[in-house]
């Protein structure tokens, strides 16, 4: 399985990180010596293996479902870079 | 008298509660070696108004005859750990600026503990990383030097930082976190004591996320004792955390016995590794005498499928990492990145992720990305999630067989330069956790302590394995280990 540039280019759109045209061809050789060493997963013999879900086995806790907290209005705004009249602010979302 | 910012924990808690020294007196001295120390770059975010003010908290604590655990003992925190009103950046331009409005509960242990904070601690970017060199702050500098050679080196990663600071004697101990090898392979590289324990004792909440299923915090130290002493400060079941373990946390100290008569020890064939310096080897068959003669019984143990960890690590860390990392988006909190005209809402989640994060994080962020996409979720996520259960049942036929605790060497090679590895691949890098990243997926707790030096006159470190939960038992193995080593040395002052 080889990475070429358009699917870098798809990775990174997917990851919604910005990369610049003439930085694709080595960001997919970067990930074809990545999932290189990966590959060596398909040695194992994982035939009736449950996959992972929790590394220590427990039980979620319950609770009672109410609220435990609020009224934080001033700190879950407090590090936002542009907070407007106790809302965030984003660029035009819809047309 | 000894500077004080030299003092382990516990030497410095009994000076502390017989009135010898006082807590304003240890933070001054860690804080004047602190300022003294800019060239090792381990301190990033310096606290001394809050060190000074809880410093006088646990001196009245103390005289009023209240003194618990941790009461006056200067430490450093990774910039990890959301510290409330003081910048926790997880060495990371994303996070340029943010001032948690919350406490994370390892630290709010720590000081509930009456611990004092001296700063926060330098760190690979989101602790992606073991040379710390991708950090936003710049590389921290190892206080050891390879004999007269003024290279400077790595003191490891991704705790990189804390490291360094407890070898140079800038506090007394410091948290780290880890991930893959993140608290033991830095302590390994300077000589210091480490201890990962089981996933879900110390609380994730308040902690920058990487990677949740194998996240976990830890004490780093100069001693096992001191290990034990802040490792039962910073644990213990926390509702915030839903993986924090409901478990009643032992008085580790009480312990310390250094008996390991009977106690049986594995050493797994795999971690005998192809090219691996004659002096590894050598330590770990140094290891093996010093525990078998205190009364340990030496046990050739098998853990199959022990070479692919890596690559199964590296497909679970960076998948839960794009997922974690998804919340920098310039909308909450951070970096947000200056739009060009007509930009909308995609452009500025591109934009801003592009400017904050680094060239590690980037990749891993990706891989993590892609290996979680349509069409390879089962060929790449499913599969490594499958190699992982089957390298915890290693674990689990190993103690269940008996087995007390494995002990390996804790890295492959000593503290490489800073800059050495620019040129290698990325996997070349991750080949630094091969002994330690099996622990983390099979969610067991370990201890690098150290025992030796290289021929160039670095540390070098052992680690050891111990059962889920066990770390009290695990402790006294490594107290034992510790005793035998007898490791004394300390890098020579040049900063």
């Amino acid at each position: 399985m080889s990475i070429d540039k358009d699917t870098a280019a798809r990775v990174a759109k997917l990851a919604r990180i910005k990369v610049e045209e003439d930085a694709l061809p080595a960001l997919a050789q970067e990930f074809n010596t990545i999932l290189g060493f990966i590959e060596q997963l398909n040695e194992v013999d994982v035939d009736g293996v449950e996959p992972m879900t929790s590394v220590t086995p427990m039980r979620l806790k319950r609770r009672e479902d109410v609220v435990t907290d609020g009224d934080q209005q001033e700190a879950v705004l407090a590090n936002a870079p542009d907070a407007r009249e106790g809302f965030f602010a984003v660029p035009k979302v819809v047309e | 008298m000894t500077d004080l910012n030299t003092l382990t924990l516990f030497d410095a808690r009994d000076k502390l509660r017989d009135g010898d020294v006082t807590s304003v007196e240890l933070t001054e001295a860690c804080l004047k070696a602190i300022e003294g120390a800019g060239d090792l770059n381990a301190f990033v975010h310096n606290t001394p108004e809050i060190a000074m003010e809880q410093a006088k908290a646990a001196d009245a604590r103390i005289a009023a005859g209240d003194a618990p655990a941790m009461c006056g003992l200067p430490l450093g925190i990774k910039d990890l750990f959301c510290t409330k009103g003081v910048p926790s950046q997880a060495a990371s331009g994303i996070l340029e600026g943010f001032t948690p409005q919350y406490e994370s509960t390892v630290t709010q242990n720590l000081f509930d503990a009456g611990a004092v904070m001296l700063g926060k601690l330098n760190m690979d970017e989101f602790a992606m990383g073991s040379s710390n060199e991708t950090s936003v702050y710049g590389n921290v500098t190892s206080p050891w030097r390879r004999g007269n050679d003024d290279a400077a080196l790595t003191p490891g990663g991704s705790s990189g930082g804390s490291a360094s600071a407890v070898a140079a004697d800038l506090c007394l101990a410091a948290t780290g976190t880890d991930t893959g090898g993140s608290i033991r392979q830095p302590a390994a590289f300077t000589g210091i004591v480490g201890i990962k324990p089981t996933y879900g004792r110390c609380s994730r909440w308040g902690i920058v996320a990487f990677a949740s299923s194998l996240d976990q915090a830890g004490p780093m130290t100069k001693s096992v004792r001191d290990a034990a002493i802040m490792l039962e400060a910073m644990c213990g079941h926390d509702p915030k955390d839903s993986t924090s373990a409901d478990l009643a946390v032992p008085n580790f100290e009480a312990m310390l016995t250094g008996d390991i008569k009977g106690k049986k020890i594995g050493i797994p064939k795999e971690y005998h590794m192809d090219g691996m310096p004659e002096e590894i080897e050598a330590l770990w068959a140094e290891g093996r005498e010093m525990l078998k003669a205190a009364g340990a019984e030496i046990v050739d143990i098998s853990l199959p499928h022990t070479k692919y960890a890596l690559p199964t690590y590296y497909v679970i860390a960076p998948a839960e990492a794009s997922s974690n990392l998804a919340r920098y988006d310039g909308v909450r909190f951070g970096h947000r990145a200056t739009l060009a005209a007509g930009d909308g809402i995609t452009e500025m989640y591109e934009k801003t992720r592009a400017e904050g994060f680094g060239d590690e994080v980037k990749r891993r962020v990706m891989v993590g990305t892609y290996v979680l996409s349509a069409g390879f979720y089962d060929a790449y996520y499913n599969r490594a999630r499958k190699v992982r259960a089957l390298i915890k049942k290693d674990f689990e036929d190993a103690f269940a067989a008996g087995i007390d605790a494995i002990l390996t060497p804790a890295t492959p090679s000593a503290a490489f330069g800073l800059g050495e590895m620019n040129d290698e691949d990325p996997v070349k890098m991750y080949l630094n956790d091969v002994f330690t990243v099996t622990v983390n997926l099979a969610g067991l707790p370990g201890i690098s302590v150290p025992t030796g030096l290289d021929h160039q006159g670095l540390p070098l470190g052992l680690q050891l394995i111990g059962r889920p939960w066990e770390e009290g038992d695990l402790l006294n193995t490594a107290y034992a280990l510790e005793n035998a080593a007898g490791f004394v040395a300390k890098p020579g002052k040049w900063w």
